[in-house]
């Protein structure tokens, strides 16, 4: 077995990895192994004990969507009694932001690995403030999440088939070029997105009274491409995934109590550690004491070469470093410690158009004591509040140690 | 007639700038016409339209497709302009907008100072080791400042230099200068014409700044690390410094300083040392030299006197080149025989050659152990001393009596592993009046003899006498020239020339060394460095204006024994 051969060969199949959004679909219709008792979450697998306070609030809020309880109450005594299943996106090929809830009825963005023939999956992005994936299931978010059900999806399912697909890693690398780090700003790339599918909303929306409130909701929300970038992401890394004798990380990921990760050469195998609280900058009227641990699976971006580790191409961003441009240089510099490459597509104007750092590898992080970082959102701790800062978190080293241990044992090493 | 190549990358978004400069550089490859790489938008296939470059494969290319278009002369320059294009792009990525960014390891900071050629390691000793074996795998030379290095590390690390051409000063290296920048503690000493080669730190610093204050300077001091001259370690690093002086145009006296060596090792370096055609002054504190000088190699005792001696040496117009052409002999050749009629010249050359060969035995030899079973015959090298009384029993005295020498030099010169005889010829009253007559047609019929066999003898004769002798000296060394011999009048300057050659021999068939050649410019060229370790160092070295990079190093896994272990392992797979 030969170590080197087995990461190029990951990292080379996540770079040749082209995800394009195709279309949406009803989740039940084209997740695998989802069914109507099933309710998907961000992060490895947890118990509604261990459960965090956004992950219960959003799972309250789509049992309330899907039509199971009538209020919070009835969806928690639900909830509680083990008639649900509950599941990590990850085991289903999909992805979720924050809580990262999905329930069998919401519509998800099928995003397609062309390279490979891999399809992955995500929802619709609420936007920012009182949404789901921050555990808030008041009555607007739920009126939001039918508006987005019936008429925001439908619009952009047209619209995408008419375009006859988009292609998300062409967006996110002119992205980063125009200072995005393709994970907590993504600003660029979602005008990038909303232009390419403007004239075809316009075009195929059933009015223009409905293509004028998709635009003006997809213009408006600086991460309307987040979901469709973390299925991308997922598609690239589960092309690495399961490669003989890789040590290259293919899933992180956070439900606000535990951290996991997955390694290409060490099959189904969660590793995890508590989740980290985020360093962050606050909300008005919030503090660290109300920050939920770290939670969500857009940790994929990072995962893929970008976000935290893009960081060089997004100097904007080091306001939730609390910091000058330099530190936002050094967190890329530090990524680069840690992986295997550097991205055949993801480049960094600032530094000379190197590619990002790309495919973590276990025996770096433990050899270097160098954690991967992430920028996040950080979500209220409580149910039904809501995100309450965003900033940079290091992921827990004892997860990467854990996971270079069952390698040692299963390789001989 | 041209070839156009097109080569599709779905996808693949690059900005417009770096597509610009791409194509420069395929233009610029041998035998490219032109290269068009584009976005394949609509517009940018009519630029490529206007230039013959719409082929029908870059019609199917969408918006968010790369096109590289190259026309070229021939299918497979076109072909290999292609195959430059990753090449090409990544040759831009340097490390540009980061300089200030400490790496954290020797890897990220050897792209960051690409032409660092030197790795100085200052980490806890049982760290060393694995940080200098990381060096050496990054190709960089290595100055080892850590000490608590085991010997079983030294020697394996030097091992894996020698066979790289990288050269590993220490461990417990304290000082070095290469090329005026000094390394670890070292004294600002003024550049010069004087190499130094030290297994000892201070040793190293004390000669130098002597150098310095008595008007000297230097070219380079390499540190060796004080167990370098050890018989374990075997002067590997002291090996490579003096061969590295002895290339360096600007070095013109070398000086080697250690604590005392194992005197094997002493011995072997200073044979080595003799091979450079250059002055070596040689200071192994408390090695007992038979003499003062040999040849090219000056023993002084003192660090003063080293500093003296070499100083004085770099404006000697003595020419310490010469050395004997030995490429005539035939392989298996290569022992010394000598044949004395004066037993006092006998007992000289003994004691000359003593300085040049481990060992030549005789019939009258300086030490007992080296006595000749049979003083008929000889043994590797030998000496005979003919006037023994053993041989003058019943017969004259060789000086008189030419006739068992001739028999016994026919004996000699048809011994295939013969490459050298040495003679005396004694002339003055009562000796015999015309030894050439004899001498030289048994020396001209010993080189037949050799020659017809396919060797080649070299026959060398020292003439002791006068101008007003009776046999005429002047008649007696044509003869023996025409014969073929080599004359010399001085009994010393015989045995010094014939000892030079029989070790010239024996260099040329030394096996050849499995240590490949240090490149010059590793002191050569201006000091980059890559610190790990002690700050200071970076500091130092940027002050004397060198350039520098500190790692932020932490022990692998922090410490963690049971996990570096395991990522040693993987890294040994």
């Amino acid at each position: 077995m030969d170590i080197e051969k087995a990461n190029a060969e990951a990292v080379q199949r996540m770079m040749e990895a082209r995800p394009i959004a195709t279309t949406m679909a009803k989740a039940i219709e084209v997740v695998p192994g989802i069914h109507e008792n099933m309710l998907l979450h961000a992060g490895p697998p947890v118990t509604w004990e261990r459960m965090s306070g956004p992950t219960r609030g959003a799972m309250m809020g789509a049992l309330i969507f899907e039509g199971k309880a009538k209020n919070g109450e009835e969806a928690e005594k639900i909830l509680k009694s083990g008639k649900i299943e509950f599941s990590p996106c990850h085991e289903h090929m999909c992805t979720g932001p924050m809580a990262g809830v999905i329930s069998p009825s919401m519509l998800v963005y099928v995003i397609e690995n062309q390279t490979h023939g891999i399809k992955c999956f995500s929802n619709l992005n609420e936007g920012r403030g009182k949404v789901l994936r921050m555990g808030a299931y008041s009555p607007e978010v739920l009126e939001k999440l039918r508006w987005m059900e019936s008429t925001l999806g439908p619009t952009i399912k047209a619209a995408l088939e008419a375009i006859g697909g988009v292609d998300v890693r062409a967006i996110l690398a002119k992205a980063l070029h125009m200072g995005d780090d393709g994970h907590n700003r993504l600003d660029a790339a979602s005008v990038l997105w909303t232009t390419q599918l403007a004239p075809f909303i316009a075009k195929t929306a059933k009015d223009s009274a409905t293509a004028f409130d998709v635009i003006k909701f997809l213009g408006e929300n600086a991460l309307s491409i987040l979901n469709p970038v973390m299925a991308g992401c997922k598609s690239m890394t589960y092309a690495g995934h399961n490669i003989e004798g890789s040590t290259i990380v293919t899933i992180m990921a956070r439900n606000g109590t535990d951290f996991g990760l997955k390694v290409s050469g060490l099959g189904d195998q969660w590793f995890t550690a508590q989740s980290p609280v985020v360093k962050a900058l606050y909300f008005p009227g919030f503090t660290e004491a109300d920050a939920c641990r770290d939670i969500g699976d857009s940790v994929i971006t990072e995962t893929a070469g970008i976000g935290g580790f893009a960081m060089a191409t997004a100097p904007a961003l080091v306001q939730f470093i609390g910091g000058a441009p330099k530190d936002a240089i050094n967190t890329t510099m530090d990524m680069y410690e840690i992986t295997y490459a550097e991205h055949k597509y993801f480049t960094i104007p600032f530094l000379d158009f190197r590619g990002t750092p790309t495919g973590i590898d276990i025996r770096k992080v433990v050899e270097k004591q160098i954690a991967p970082r992430a920028n996040t959102g950080v979500a209220h701790k409580d149910p039904g509040i809501g995100q309450v800062g965003a900033g940079v978190v290091s992921m827990p080293m004892s997860a990467f140690e854990d996971a270079l241990v069952a390698y040692a044992d299963k390789y001989g090493f | 007639m041209t070839v156009t190549k097109v080569e599709i990358r779905k996808g693949a978004y690059y900005d417009s700038v770096i597509l610009m400069q791409l194509q420069r550089s395929l233009t610029q490859q041998p035998n490219i016409v032109d290269a068009g790489v584009v976005m394949g938008t609509a517009s940018n296939k009519e630029v490529l339209a206007q230039s013959n470059m719409l082929v029908s494969e870059v019609e199917s290319a969408g918006a968010d497709d790369l096109v590289i278009v190259v026309v070229g002369n021939d299918e497979a320059s076109a072909q290999t302009a292609l195959g430059k294009v990753d090449e090409l792009v990544a040759a831009r990525r340097g490390s540009g907008g980061a300089q200030d960014y400490r790496p954290r390891s020797i890897e990220t900071a050897a792209k960051m100072l690409p032409d660092a050629q030197w790795v100085l390691i200052s980490v806890p000793g049982r760290y060393a080791a694995g940080v200098a074996r990381q060096a050496l795998g990054f190709n960089k030379h290595v100055f080892l400042y850590s000490d608590n290095v085991s010997l079983e590390d030294e020697i394996s690390l030097k091992q894996e230099a020698a066979q790289k051409g990288l050269l590993v000063m220490g461990p417990d290296c304290g000082t070095a200068i290469v090329n005026g920048i000094g390394l670890g503690f070292a004294n600002k000493v003024r550049k010069g014409a004087i190499g130094v080669v030290a297994a000892s730190g201070t040793g190293l610093q004390q000669v130098t700044v002597r150098i310095h204050q008595m008007g000297g300077g230097i070219t380079h001091a390499l540190g060796t690390g004080g167990r370098d001259l050890s018989e374990a370690v075997n002067a590997a690093t002291a090996r490579q410094g003096l061969a590295l002086m002895a290339r360096d145009p600007d070095t013109k006296v070398i000086v080697l300083v250690s604590k005392p060596p194992s005197s094997k090792v002493a011995n072997e370096l200073i044979q080595a040392a003799r091979s450079i055609p250059k002055p070596v002054v040689v200071n192994f504190i408390g090695y007992a030299s038979a003499s003062r000088r040999v040849d090219n190699i000056f023993f002084a005792t003192t660090f003063d006197e080293t500093a003296e001696l070499a100083i004085r040496l770099v404006n000697s117009t003595e020419d310490f080149g010469a050395q004997p052409d030995v490429s005539k002999f035939k392989p298996g050749q290569k022992y010394l025989r000598g044949l004395f009629s004066g037993g006092t010249l006998q007992y000289e050359a003994l004691l000359i050659l003593q300085n040049y060969l481990p060992t030549v035995y005789s019939n009258a030899p300086l030490d007992k152990k080296n006595k000749l079973e049979d003083s008929l015959v000889s043994k590797e090298h030998t000496i005979i001393d003919l006037g023994e009384d053993e041989f003058t029993v019943g017969r004259l005295h060789p000086m008189m009596d030419n006739d068992l020498r001739i028999r016994r030099l026919e004996k000699e010169a048809a011994d295939p592993e013969v490459a050298v005889l040495l003679l005396d010829v004694v002339l003055g009253y009562g000796s015999h009046p015309d030894p050439a007559s004899e001498l030289a047609p048994a020396i001209a019929s010993a080189i037949n003899t050799a020659t017809s066999a396919g060797r080649t003898l070299e026959v060398v004769a020292v003439v002791s006498g006068t101008d007003e002798d009776p046999q005429g000296m002047e008649n007696q060394i044509r003869a023996l020239k025409e014969a073929g011999a080599k004359v010399e009048v001085s009994n010393d300057a015989a045995a010094r020339y014939v000892g030079r050659l029989i070790q010239a021999i024996e260099r040329s068939s030394e096996k050849i060394s499995s240590a490949v050649q240090v490149d010059l410019g590793a002191i050569k060229n201006p000091m980059i460095g890559i610190n790990v370790g002690l700050e200071s160092f970076t500091e130092s070295l940027i002050s004397q204006g060198a350039q520098a990079v500190q790692v932020e190093w932490k022990p692998a896994a922090g410490g963690n024994e049971r996990l570096s272990g395991i990522l040693e392992r993987m890294k040994k797979q």
